[in-house]
């Protein structure tokens, strides 16, 4: 019983219960079969399993460690916390596991041109970088509100040789990009692959992204073991769409007494409408369809997709992975909300703590550790998903702090 | 026989093609349809497309993109796109109205709720641009079961295999992407469209009705050539948007959509020389 999972373990077809399926217009259908069978292909092939793995390794700098946060955790005064550091891997997030992928599948498939989107700018640095790696055209599309809070990363991708595309249209943030990349593939779809960076989307990409990025849990399962000898109590990890998450949690989908635990953006507060938390405000988060895929969505009555809010734009999203709604109505896993103040303290915490700087993303989910820790015992084993790193954030954070000290709201 | 196939089947025994504007509800106003949908019937129109909006509209171009935008913003639902349909319905436009809208806001208003509504508006088709067949089950026995069509899009990347299926799924008419991309006035009509609209009616007896960069009175005769259907949409939004009075503006545009189609139609039925 303990070590059996079926509804899960097995799906590798286009649904997670009533979740996934592929919501596209009929000129993507082809292609996402195309991809389907070409990665379906690819994972058969020991040759493109070895030159994944290798450039994982040499290039990508995995394994990454599993860091034992001693200051933190003795403040706490609870669990002991392990970070699993996403943060070192190359580009300074988890999306190169992914980037490197895909854009492997993509060479594969001869199709030499790559459009992604991006939100925080991590997944289109990743995107950019391995583009640049193989040798393969990049167009990055990325909203204008986002460009403005993650500038570092704008000035990363053009010295990576991309082009990145303003999006404005909407409230010029994530999902407004992705639109604009999904209309550039329609375009040209015969030369072009869609790099999508989260496990959303139709059919095969929640399925693909997953997979590429279960190295973070395969790592740490192993990880944990060898310096524990056993399993963790819990894993934390934040979701925008989700594929730090279930990076994380698949491999220890089957290990029933390891609780799982999802953090979203609670923005200004659940009660203000301001976030990007589907499953934690049920007047706006319902399953509906956007982008491919049905899952939760945070829309108005009449379906229509509403504005989202979250300091950190990796998390500014109104729909998550299929996989995860999935497994938030078995109970598998919860589904937890932290806010924007409450990130931006534990970015700070961990900074001064471990010495580590966190991307905003992963402060929520250092945020919920924080949280969690002292309601477990000393003897009690988290791993949190430091998904990436905070260098990025910088100039915003220290906007946030600057104006918080002038007695602004922040 | 729908009342879409029954026009189709009317116009293919005269020689014509059916002339399909696109409209999105609510723009430039929220009621603006209660005056151009007649004023484009009065012009030519065969059937009208009824085009709900929504947020993240993503199989389409800038024009549409910007129109739905302003809609959303003037208040427009699904429920309201209903009521205006069948607003028109009493007000004696007869033309078949073929409503088309992405997935979200009619999964959200419930599968058999919306075909209720539907059905009682007046609509005799559904397109869903965002809801390939595969995905279109429980829609499709739903509207079929209340006599409305469902019109499937078939696209230049869908192979011989899935034109089949798709062809035999789809009631009413085939909606024909002309091109590979999204909807917005195009140029020119897309190089390989004869060969395309070939390569389709190989497969099936339906209808055809070409959509996607149809923009132009000749574009138009061109498509009415291979086809049985142009579909404008794009175009028809930039000539509204910009007028002082959008009743007008849609009816002299569609008129001269109307006098291309029918100027070609004569000189092919001149040069066959029986």
């Amino acid at each position: 019983m303990q070590d059996t999972f079926p509804p899960l373990a097995t799906s590798n077809g286009p649904r997670y219960g009533p979740y996934g399926g592929a919501y596209v217009p009929e000129t993507l259908v082809p292609a996402l079969h195309e991809l389907e069978a070409a990665f379906e292909d690819a994972t058969a092939d020991p040759a493109f399993g070895h030159r994944l793995q290798h450039l994982l390794h040499h290039y990508a700098g995995r394994p990454t460690p599993l860091t034992l946060a001693t200051r933190l955790s003795e403040t706490l005064g609870g669990a002991r916390i392990y970070l699993k550091r996403e943060d070192l891997a190359h580009t300074g997030a988890h999306k190169i596991n992914n980037a490197l992928g895909q854009a492997l599948l993509a060479q594969r498939m001869g199709k030499l041109r790559i459009v992604a989107e991006t939100g925080a700018g991590q997944h289109g640095v990743a995107t950019a970088t391995v583009c640049a790696l193989l040798g393969l055209q990049c167009v990055v599309y990325m909203g204008v509100a986002d460009m403005a809070r993650q500038q570092p990363n704008v000035f990363r991708m053009h010295l990576l040789g991309a082009e990145v595309r303003p999006v404005d249209a909407g409230r010029c943030t994530l999902k407004d990009a992705i639109n604009e990349a999904i209309r550039d593939w329609v375009t040209h779809v015969h030369t072009t692959h869609y790099l999508l960076g989260s496990a959303l989307g139709p059919h095969p990409y929640p399925r693909m992204v997953r997979d590429f990025q279960r190295v973070i849990g395969d790592e740490a399962r192993q990880q944990i073991l060898s310096v524990e000898g056993r399993l963790p109590e819990v894993l934390v990890a934040c979701v925008g769409g989700g594929s730090n998450a279930i990076g994380l949690f698949y491999p220890f989908l089957a290990d029933r007494a390891v609780k799982l635990v999802g953090v979203e953006a609670g923005g200004k507060g659940i009660e203000t409408g301001h976030h990007a938390a589907r499953f934690a405000d049920p007047s706006l988060g319902r399953p509906g369809v956007l982008h491919g895929t049905q899952t939760y969505v945070l829309q108005d009555p009449d379906g229509r997709i509403t504005p989202t809010h979250s300091i950190s734009a990796g998390l500014d999203y109104a729909a998550v992975g299929p996989e995860h709604a999935w497994l938030r109505d078995l109970g598998r896993a919860q589904y937890t909300h932290v806010s924007d103040a409450e990130a931006l303290c534990a970015f700070q915490r961990l900074s001064e703590l471990e010495g580590i700087i966190p991307a905003l993303e992963s402060a929520h989910a250092i945020a919920e550790a924080i949280r969690l820790a002292p309601r477990l015992g000393p003897d009690a084993l988290m791993i949190v998903n430091l998904s990436g790193r905070g260098d990025k954030d910088v100039p915003t954070v220290a906007t946030m702090l600057d104006a918080g000290t002038r007695g602004g709201a922040g | 026989m729908s009342r879409i196939a029954a026009t189709f089947e009317s116009l293919r025994n005269a020689g014509r093609a059916a002339l399909m504007p696109y409209l999105t509800l609510g723009y430039p106003e929220q009621d603006s349809a209660l005056s151009l949908v007649p004023a484009l019937v009065e012009a030519g129109a065969d059937l009208i497309e009824l085009g709900i909006p929504f947020s993240d509209p993503l199989a389409d171009g800038a024009t549409i993109q910007a129109a739905s935008q302003r809609a959303l913003a003037n208040g427009m639902t699904l429920a309201h796109c209903l009521e205006q349909a069948a607003l028109l319905r009493a007000g004696g436009v007869r033309v078949p109205f073929v409503l088309m809208g992405y997935y979200n806001p009619i999964l959200q208003m419930g599968l058999a709720g919306f075909v209720q509504r539907a059905a009682t508006a007046g609509i005799d088709g559904v397109i869903v641009p965002d809801l390939p067949p595969e995905e279109a089950t429980t829609l499709h026995s739903l509207l079929h079961s209340r006599g409305i069509d469902l019109v499937f899009l078939v696209a230049p990347t869908s192979g011989d295999e899935r034109l089949r299926l798709i062809a035999g799924r789809s009631t009413g008419f085939l909606y024909m992407v002309s091109l590979t991309g999204v909807t917005g006035a195009r140029e020119q009509v897309a190089p390989g469209l004869a060969s395309w609209v070939a390569r389709v009616r190989s497969v099936t007896d339906l209808p055809l009705a070409v959509g996607f960069g149809i923009s132009t009175p000749g574009q138009a005769a061109q498509v009415a050539r291979f086809a049985d259907g142009a579909i404008v949409g794009s175009a028809l939004i930039e000539a509204i948007g910009g007028a002082d009075d959008p009743a007008a503006a849609a009816a002299a545009f569609t008129a001269s959509l109307r006098a291309g189609m029918d100027r070609c139609q004569k000189l092919d039925d001149s040069s066959d020389h029986q």
